[in-house]
């Protein structure tokens, strides 16, 4: 497509326009993370010298690796638990018959009308009473069975062609074999689209770690970076941006480098 | 084999047929006549309601696909979308343990015999409908499964590929003297193919024959009009048993010989004629036998030349061989012999009489020496 300059021009200006005002905050972030107290106080938007003073101090103040550590591990098993458990439950909405399917699913369907923040409760009661304060299973198990992620893969597996798993039932495809050698190598979009999603939802959690996590051996950045707001009677702002900025980069990093088959997963639907 | 089947709602009932081994036998019908379901029965994917299926000595109902040791082309292929060419005809020798070794070199015997050796390594994806209309089919006949169903694995090609692998499938199975089960809509892939075919219609058998006898001798009104192109004209007659004659479509009277008259019921009938055995009425033809029609459409094809007409409340067709120059409104007489025709009983649709003179469209080899 071939557009006239002025056009050009005017539809670029936008975009800085619209990207700067997305990007701001994030951008200021890491401005703020290289000023010292004073500094910020005065209001400046450019600090006066890139020191990384702030960043020794954030590692001196938290356990700041432990913490992105722990929150990688919650983030990778519940987006692993989530690409299990959604993918087995959707194969068997879709492929498999049985009475009642439709009636199931739209009532696994609805739970998604449910705010999350209701059911928390009687979720923190459930893994108090296991036992399980503290513990990883107590931050990954609650996600693992997710409504969104079902229908998700549900509607991806419904445009898979019926002969495909009549063709290998005449091969002789047992249905975990047809499942794990012919459904999730053909979703693979679909799959990669809920585990960014997954991962993401994870790592940004606060209610949920803050509730289950009572001391820092499992506790995730989330809840160090509110931690380092209320250590000292002034937050040092510059110390909690330059947390801020070093729990960002794994989530920009996935963005990155996932960007693609983010994009295609998302518009399958809206593609064909 | 035999078997027959009855489901409940009979989408299919009654259906009771032997299948010869290295036959090629077709399944045609108009759609929804259960000529899929059928196959679909007897690949397993369909259950059966009652009656039984038997593959070879075996009672099958229950087997699972797998069992039946067939093999299956689907409409639409069916190809894996995430494997080349190579592992989707490998897929099945895969599931079932085979070597890689003998994989490959099977993969690569059939991929020759169908011209996909350059191929191997593409994706489905990047192939034409043609390309992979023949790795569906080289991946059944990987398997060398004595039998092979094929659900209607050409309606997705263009005319001229389609008329290609027509003769391409019919060669293969020839060749390695598979069963082959072909489910098609398409008469002329059921005549040009098939050894034998079953019509079926309803869910119900209409016939089941070789091509030629079933083209020559339709078991009912239904066939004759299914089969063949342009259909066969029908049209209500009633015999007239003083007369010695017959009165076709209250307007055609023909004259029948008198030892034929006999044979023939008096309640109404069905009468039948092929538009190729409409033939013109030239010079000197007698009066008497010429019928004036007149035309309403014509088709010149090139080689042969299609014109419809009114007799009484029925359209006919015609077909002549060669280019007529014939315009519509045009009153041409033309020739119809008693002997061309067929008799349906119009009540029960019961072929009566069969035709006994096929003009000059039949030759044997000995005419050419």
């Amino acid at each position: 497509m071939t557009t006239s300059l002025p056009k050009k021009i005017w539809i670029y200006f936008l975009l800085i326009v619209t990207s700067f005002l997305v990007f701001f905050p994030v951008m200021y972030a890491f401005l703020i993370s290289f000023m010292t107290g004073p500094e910020l106080l005065q209001g400046k938007f450019l600090p006066q010298s890139f020191s990384l003073d702030n960043y020794i101090k954030v590692f001196d103040r938290l356990p700041l690796l432990n913490y992105l550590l722990n929150s990688f591990i919650v983030s990778v098993s519940v987006m692993l638990g989530q690409l299990a458990v959604c993918s087995l439950a959707a194969y068997a909405f879709v492929f498999i018959q049985f009475k009642g399917r439709d009636f199931i699913f739209f009532l696994f369907i609805s739970t998604m009308m449910i705010p999350w923040e209701a059911t928390m409760i009687p979720n923190k009661f459930t893994i108090q009473k296991l036992d399980w304060l503290n513990t990883y299973q107590g931050l990954t198990l609650p996600f693992f069975a997710l409504a969104f992620g079902t229908f998700l893969l549900r509607q991806h597996f419904k445009t898979i062609p019926k002969e495909l798993h009549e063709a290998s039932q005449i091969a002789g495809l047992s249905k975990f074999a047809f499942f794990r050698r012919v459904i999730l190598p053909v979703s693979k979009t679909s799959l990669v689209t809920l585990g960014a999603y997954g991962f993401l939802t994870t790592w940004n959690m606060y209610l949920w770690p803050l509730l289950i996590t009572t001391n820092k051996s499992v506790r995730t950045v989330q809840i160090g970076l509110k931690q380092l707001q209320s250590l000292e009677t002034g937050t040092e702002w510059g110390v909690v941006m330059a947390g801020v900025i070093v729990v960002i980069i794994p989530t920009l990093l996935l963005l990155f480098l996932g960007q693609k088959q983010l994009q295609k997963g998302l518009t399958q639907g809206a593609l064909k | 084999m035999s078997k027959s089947y009855d489901k409940q709602v009979d989408v299919i009932s009654n259906i009771n047929v032997t299948i010869e081994p290295g036959e090629f036998f077709v399944l045609v019908g108009p759609s929804g006549c259960g000529k899929s379901t059928m196959l679909r029965m007897i690949a397993g994917l369909e259950t059966i309601t009652s009656g039984t299926l038997k593959i070879g000595d075996q009672v099958a109902n229950h087997l699972s696909p797998n069992k039946r040791d067939l093999s299956m082309v689907f409409q639409n292929y069916a190809l894996y979308p995430h494997l080349t060419v190579q592992q989707n005809i490998t897929f099945g020798l895969d599931v079932k343990k085979v070597k890689k070794a003998a994989q490959r070199e099977r993969a690569a015997e059939v991929a020759k015999m169908l011209g996909l050796t350059d191929y191997l390594k593409r994706k489905p994806r990047e192939l034409s409908g043609g390309q992979r209309q023949r790795v569906a089919l080289a991946r059944a006949i990987v398997s060398e499964s004595p039998i092979c169903l094929m659900d209607e694995p050409l309606s997705n090609l263009d005319a001229k590929l389609r008329a290609h692998m027509r003769t391409e499938i019919r060669r293969i199975q020839r060749k390695l003297g598979i069963t082959m089960i072909y489910v098609t809509h398409d008469q002329v892939e059921a005549m040009t193919m098939g050894d034998r075919i079953m019509i079926l219609h309803e869910g119900k058998i209409q016939q089941v024959g070789k091509p030629i006898d079933i083209y020559n001798n339709p078991a009912n009104p239904f066939v004759a009009t299914f089969i063949g192109s342009p259909p066969m004209n029908l049209a209500y007659s009633d015999v007239d048993k003083k007369a010695s004659a017959i009165v076709i479509g209250d307007i055609l009277r023909l004259p029948v010989p008198p030892e034929e008259v006999i044979s023939i019921p008096e309640y109404q009938l069905i009468a039948g004629i092929r538009p190729e055995h409409l033939r013109p009425a030239l010079k000197d033809t007698p009066e008497k036998d010429k019928l004036y029609v007149v035309v309403t459409n014509v088709e010149v094809l090139g080689n042969e030349t299609v014109f419809s007409f009114k007799l009484g409340t029925n359209e006919w067709m015609a077909k002549w061989s060669g280019q007529w120059h014939i315009d519509i409104g045009d009153s041409i007489p033309i020739l119809i012999d008693y002997g061309a025709f067929c008799l349906f009983e119009a009540r029960t649709g019961d072929l009566i009489k069969k035709p006994t003179d096929l003009g000059n469209s039949v030759f044997g080899k000995e005419v050419l020496v």
